[in-house]
């Protein structure tokens, strides 16, 4: 789709601002930004400077209020909501803070969620999420519910989903956010495996300089403009 | 079956209040369902009543009686097959509340023309035998333990004094919505007894029933019948035994509209706390549908998810709803047989429980589908935590 010189996350002058008690305030102003294919991407900013944001345009959850933004050469912010939605589920991988798992359903029926929109038979499924729950050390845990996993343990079932449907892009916002050190450092070293062993782009939103190491480029958003930061 | 299987988990997520919702509801479609009942009991005699039956009474009131000489006249009239009479007689038994319809009539004529009012032969018999013979109906019978052979002393309210009859026989109904809480004895009785004790009021008629040989005769005959007795000192008001027994209900109608209302506002107030629930339980899960929708997932599959849940809560409290109103409609008929003879849950009930049940299900999933449905995305992710 994409040719070893064409980034595989393209984005070119994109503003974006908030309506609020009638007035609109500008989130991000003229972002221009390139994330290789392959690429560990650390987004960094204080709280309120547009990353989460950013984020989400990228994942295609929100939309531009102008700009380019191309995602592995489909241009994202021409999207209509419906050809937004299942572009989402074939090409994008989300890791949320608060891993956002589904509480009724085991591990195994979250991480197999994403495969319910593919023509995959039920045989299939049940293969792909064993192999994703093999990749996170969680095999043994796929009939437990979330309420009965720790916050790691959740947090690597959440990787797994993103995992499954063998995204073109992983974005994480904040995915060590709500866990101890000891489980953060588990999930970024699953992350760093999976950049470097499966070649997956990660585009990672952190306020923790820890987490941010394990990127390959930095960049840090204050008051809705970018910077460069090499790694 | 994905969609069914989160609508089920969902729906026992917070099971105590999962199951105070469909208690709610269970009472609700309860009340709802014994309102229609009783309402349905009030309307009994116009659904018992036979078409080719006609009732003549006085024209000024029911209270007013006709002569007997007006039998043979009537009998002449095209159409009229049978005839027979009775008299409203009001007696009481033992206690004022010990109230139940008591009527003196033409047996043999009045029998005939109620077919659903079965006697045995061997009862039918003795009754027709013995003057101050009486027949009572099965509920009334059981009501005050009264067997055949029993002695049953009525104290007559519009016929002074204590009328002593013998009971000959306990009739039961034919159909389910057959009144069987009746008392009858003979009109030949009451009217000799007349003749001796106040004989300007003998051979008066309460009111004359009538069987048509074909339904469709009803009422050119009733025009015929009260044509005859236009401009006499008695004039008559014909009309078809439903129309007569609608009369009586109309008299109640302000109560039945009260009740009516009452059944309405039933449903709509568990329709308000349901869609409450709803939109609590929705609002809690707000970051569930978003996470749901960035997956890939669309509205259609949030609301399906939202308002199967909300079906689902509802039809179990109106199966449970519609489970007990027979159980409590049995007790209540139990209860109050003096006051209501026939006190059945209708066919139709079973359909206006389970569509009331439906309609609280639809309209608490509407809001919460739709909020569930039109979620932002971004928005609904930073609900959590």
């Amino acid at each position: 789709m994409t040719s070893p010189s064409t980034p595989i996350v393209e984005i070119r002058n994109l503003f974006k601002s908030y309506l609020r008690s009638s007035q609109r305030v500008p989130v991000l102003e003229d972002i221009t930004l390139d994330v290789a294919d392959g690429e560990f991407l650390a987004l960094m900013g204080p709280s309120g400077s547009g990353k989460s944001t950013l984020l989400n345009l990228i994942a295609g959850i929100d939309h531009p209020d102008s700009g380019l933004l191309r995602v592995g050469g489909v241009e994202v912010s021409a999207l209509s909501e419906g050809e937004l939605a299942a572009w989402r589920a074939a090409h994008v991988g989300f890791i949320f803070q608060f891993y956002n798992l589904i509480p009724v359903l085991t591990a195994f029926e979250n991480v197999e969620l994403p495969l319910l929109l593919t023509p995959l038979s039920r045989k299939e499924r049940h293969e792909h999420v064993a192999l994703a729950l093999r990749l996170v050390s969680l095999e043994d845990r796929m009939d437990h519910r979330p309420g009965q996993l720790s916050g790691g343990q959740q947090q690597r079932v959440a990787i797994a989903r993103a995992l499954i449907t063998d995204p073109t892009i992983l974005v994480a916002d904040e995915p060590t956010g709500d866990l101890d050190r000891e489980s953060a450092e588990e999930v970024l070293g699953l992350m760093d495996r999976l950049n470097r062993e499966f070649g997956k782009t990660v585009i990672m939103v952190t306020h923790d300089p820890r987490a941010a190491e394990k990127a390959r480029v930095i960049r840090h958003l204050e008051k809705g403009l970018l910077n460069h930061v090499p790694a | 079956m994905f969609l069914l299987k989160l609508i089920l988990r969902n729906a026992l997520r917070h099971k105590l209040r999962s199951a105070l919702t469909v208690v709610g509801i269970a009472v609700a479609i309860l009340a709802f369902g014994l309102l229609r009942t009783l309402i349905g009991a009030w309307y009994l005699g116009v659904e018992a009543s036979a078409a080719n039956r006609l009732v003549t009474r006085n024209a000024i009131s029911l209270v007013f009686s006709l002569p007997l000489s007006y039998k043979d006249r009537i009998k002449q009239v095209d159409g009229v097959e049978k005839i027979s009479l009775g008299n409203w007689f009001g007696g009481i038994y033992i206690d004022r509340k010990n109230f139940f319809p008591n009527f003196a009539v033409e047996t043999v004529s009045y029998l005939d023309l109620y077919p659903e009012f079965v006697l045995s032969a061997q009862e039918k018999s003795a009754f027709l035998r013995d003057r101050r013979g009486a027949v009572a109906g099965a509920k009334l019978a059981e009501r005050f333990g009264w067997q055949v052979g029993d002695q049953v002393t009525l104290q007559g309210t519009i016929f002074p004094g204590n009328w002593e009859f013998v009971l000959r026989g306990i009739y039961r109904g034919l159909r389910a919505n057959t009144d069987q809480s009746q008392f009858f004895f003979h009109w030949d009785y009451l009217n000799e007894t007349m003749k001796k004790t106040a004989p300007r009021r003998a051979d008066q008629v309460g009111f004359y029933m009538i069987g048509l040989a074909h339904p469709e005769q009803a009422a050119q005959a009733s025009a015929a019948i009260d044509g005859l007795f236009k401009n006499s000192l008695a004039e008559t008001l014909t009309e078809t035994e439903k129309a007569f027994q609608l009369s009586f209900v109309s008299m109640s109608g302000a109560i039945i509209t009260a009740i009516r209302i009452v059944s309405i506002v039933v449903i709509v107030i568990i329709m308000v706390v349901a869609a409450n629930t709803m939109a609590m339980t929705a609002r809690e899960r707000i970051a569930e549908y978003a996470t749901l929708k960035t997956l890939g997932f669309d509205a259609r599959h949030i609301a399906g998810a939202v308002f199967g849940e909300s079906l689902l809560i509802a039809l179990t409290g109106g199966v449970l709803g519609l489970l007990l109103t027979y159980p409590a409609a049995a007790e209540i008929g139990r209860r109050l047989a003096q006051f209501i003879p026939v006190f059945r849950v209708p066919p139709e009930t079973i359909w206006l429980d389970l569509a009331a049940a439906a309609a609280v299900g639809v309209v608490a999933g509407i809001f919460p589908s739709w909020r569930g449905a039109t979620i932002n995305i971004a928005e609904g992710l930073r609900r959590i935590g």
